[in-house]
């Protein structure tokens, strides 16, 4: 055997347990997913192959409503984390001095060594009608009934960017931290304004970090299952649950499929839309963290 | 990405567990069970393989929708025995063949109530094959705090202004029953004509969205409709009557109301899967369960009660109390049976559910 050879049956060794993880966990299911989603039930045990499934979809506002929802919120919780979370990072990054800078990690992280069901539980807890802050309210006498918390979307946009705040922040710290302190203070020596060196010379640099924290955020919010349900209200549906209906409660695998698919294709168009508006690509964001 | 290599890592793990496991139990046989949470108490799975020592209990919780879907994907493999509702037997079979006849004469029938026995094979009889037999019965109804709301009773009343914003509801089959029955229907007889239940079912969505403005959540699962019970959130609501014997135990006020229309009671089965691969240890466990003092251990544990005759004697203390509470004996024969969902229907109900929770107009 030539060193060739070693060479690359180490690279195809090494990159077998990707290729096999990509391979059945990903692409098989999702052909075994599409060829769902393009059959049609006719009777019991009877079907038909026909883009039926996507006619439904479109006839029923009900699903598309849920989905544009689903969408829009997904789209108020990644602002709403960006907002939040560019302080922090850019604290993280630029402010605080080394050890500062893990505890501070480590506050941001240790949330999630929690599971998302508990912390969802913690929210139920803290919001609710008899909860903490309803209580605590009336006992220093801002309110004088119980109030509700719970149950609505605010709820759900609070419990959502409290879940997903981590995945913004790391990527922005990390390429804010690439960014020379130089920069910034050559704009300021140039006489800009604190907000005119934010605006031409910190977020162009750390637009590969933002869009990539955005992305990761939108896709993750859009997918997300548990929050939304537990903390949502009567009127509140989420996208993913309506999926889950349709597979479990009205055993239509076909049409859960075909949601599915939806699913996906509306969030890679936003994701596509938000980075031609920014004028990123896959490769300079997401990839490079 | 590290997050995603950690789930890959894990996964992996998780992946060899599972191959590794079957090789180390060669010698034993495995019964393994699909059933609700509290189906399977620890002590009973205990005194079981002692009795059988050759025999290991291995235990899936689930629910009705999720015990047809995890049957549905494997063909009827994975599971020795399952415990879906007397309804969803008929129906699950003929679409999608999950289920195999059982052999009754391994069973001690002698000992069932005969009503509910000849119910469920009824039900579940299939080109003049059983399908299942009988475990434990219960009702879906109402409960109220006595205190808060004294003439709670029946489905209409969640829908009264005075309790605005202090009843609860599950959105599921049962509510859309339950509402059908008190405007005066009966959404079991129109399962004959689809087109006369849709009907129904479309008075009882305008209704329901009517009455979300009442309705201060729609509760997911037993323990969070305890909480907003006992918390007196909410002051009545749609329940399963073991959630509401539970509460009676904490909270004497809060009592299960058959509603006036009759409460809807169901009767989980014991069926076997398609595929399952120990039907001797099935029968086993079935015959096993049915015993006096491991009904009382399941009672206790479930708050059902049990098919067995006399099945009300074998509740424990409390729950008996709780029981006595809240039926009278003619509430027992105005029990409405659930009746098989025929093809079709689930699809039917699943919409009208949507359109209730997407309806904003509460």
């Amino acid at each position: 055997m030539s060193q060739r050879d070693i060479k690359r049956l180490t690279l195809f060794l090494l990159f077998a347990p990707f290729a096999l993880w990509i391979l059945l966990l990903i692409v098989l299911p999702h052909i075994g997913m599409g060829y769902l989603a393009l059959r049609e039930k006719i009777g019991p045990r009877q079907y038909e192959f026909g883009f039926g499934n996507f006619v439904e979809f479109a006839m029923e506002p009900i699903y598309w409503n849920t989905l544009l929802r689903t969408g829009s919120m997904s789209l108020l919780v990644t602002a709403l984390a960006l907002i939040v979370g560019f302080p922090i990072a850019y604290y993280i990054a630029k402010i605080a001095n080394y050890r500062t800078r893990g505890a501070m990690f480590l506050l941001c992280l240790i949330p999630l060594w929690v599971s998302d069901l508990i912390r969802a539980f913690g929210w139920i807890l803290l919001l609710r009608e008899t909860g903490v802050i309803s209580s605590s309210l009336q006992a220093i006498g801002l309110i004088d009934a119980p109030v509700e918390l719970l149950y609505n979307d605010v709820t759900v946009v609070i419990g959502l960017v409290y879940t997903v705040m981590l995945f913004m922040i790391v990527p922005l710290v990390s390429t804010l931290d690439g960014m020379d302190n130089s920069m910034i203070e050559a704009g300021y020596n140039l006489g800009g304004s604190g907000l005119t060196v934010l605006r031409r010379i910190i977020i162009p640099y750390a637009m590969p970090g933002i869009v990539s924290g955005c992305i990761i955020v939108f896709m993750l919010t859009a997918g997300s299952y548990l929050t939304p349900i537990l903390l949502g209200g009567k009127n509140s549906s989420w996208f993913t649950e309506m999926i889950y209906e349709q597979f479990i409660t009205r055993y239509n695998w076909e049409a859960g499929a075909t949601f599915g698919f939806l699913l996906l294709a509306f969030t890679s168009l936003v994701v596509w839309l938000g980075l031609k508006l920014s004028r990123q690509t896959l490769a300079g964001t997401v990839a490079r963290s | 990405m590290t997050y995603g290599k950690m789930t890959a890592l894990m996964a992996s793990a998780a992946f060899l567990g599972a191959v590794a496991l079957p090789g180390a139990a060669v010698q034993a046989e495995t019964l393994r069970l699909l059933t609700w949470g509290s189906y399977a108490p620890e002590e009973v799975i205990q005194k079981f393989e002692e009795k059988y020592p050759d025999i290991d209990v291995e235990v899936t919780f689930s629910n009705n929708e999720e015990m047809i879907a995890k049957l549905r994907a494997t063909g009827g493999a994975g599971f020795d025995l399952a415990q879906p509702s007397h309804d969803r037997i008929y129906a699950a079979q003929l679409e999608y063949n999950i289920y195999k006849p059982m052999d009754l004469s391994k069973i001690d029938t002698s000992i069932y109530e005969e009503k509910l026995l000849d119910g469920v094979k009824a039900n579940t009889t299939i080109d003049g094959e059983v399908y299942s037999v009988p475990h434990q019965w219960g009702t879906s109804g109402l409960m109220a705090d006595k205190t808060k709301a004294p003439d709670f009773k029946g489905w209409g009343d969640l829908c009264d202004p005075q309790y605005k914003g202090r009843t609860s509801m599950r959105l599921k089959r049962t509510i859309l029953l339950g509402t059908a029955f008190a405007m005066g229907e009966d959404p079991f007889a129109a399962y004959a004509d689809l087109d006369k239940y849709q009907a129904i079912l479309d008075k009882v969505v305008d209704k329901l969205i009517e009455c979300k403005d009442n309705v201060k959540a729609y509760w997911k699962g037993g323990d969070d409709l305890s909480a907003l019970m006992l918390s007196g959130e909410i002051v009545a609501s749609e329940t399963w009557d073991s959630t509401a014997f539970r509460l009676y135990s904490q909270n004497p006020n809060i009592v299960f109301v058959p509603p006036a229309t009759g409460a809807l009671a169901w009767i989980d089965t014991f069926t076997l899967p398609r595929k399952g691969e120990a039907d001797d240890a099935a029968y086993k466990w079935i015959n096993f369960v049915m015993q006096p003092e491991i009904v009382e251990l399941m009672s206790a544990s479930s708050g059902g009660t049990s098919a067995r005759k006399g099945g009300r004697d074998l509740l424990p203390a409390d729950k008996k109390a709780a029981v006595n509470a809240a039926f009278t004996d003619e509430d027992i024969a105005n029990l409405q049976f659930f009746a098989n969902i025929p093809p079709g229907v689930e699809d039917m109900e699943g919409k009208a559910l949507e359109k209730i929770k997407a309806a904003t107009g509460g």
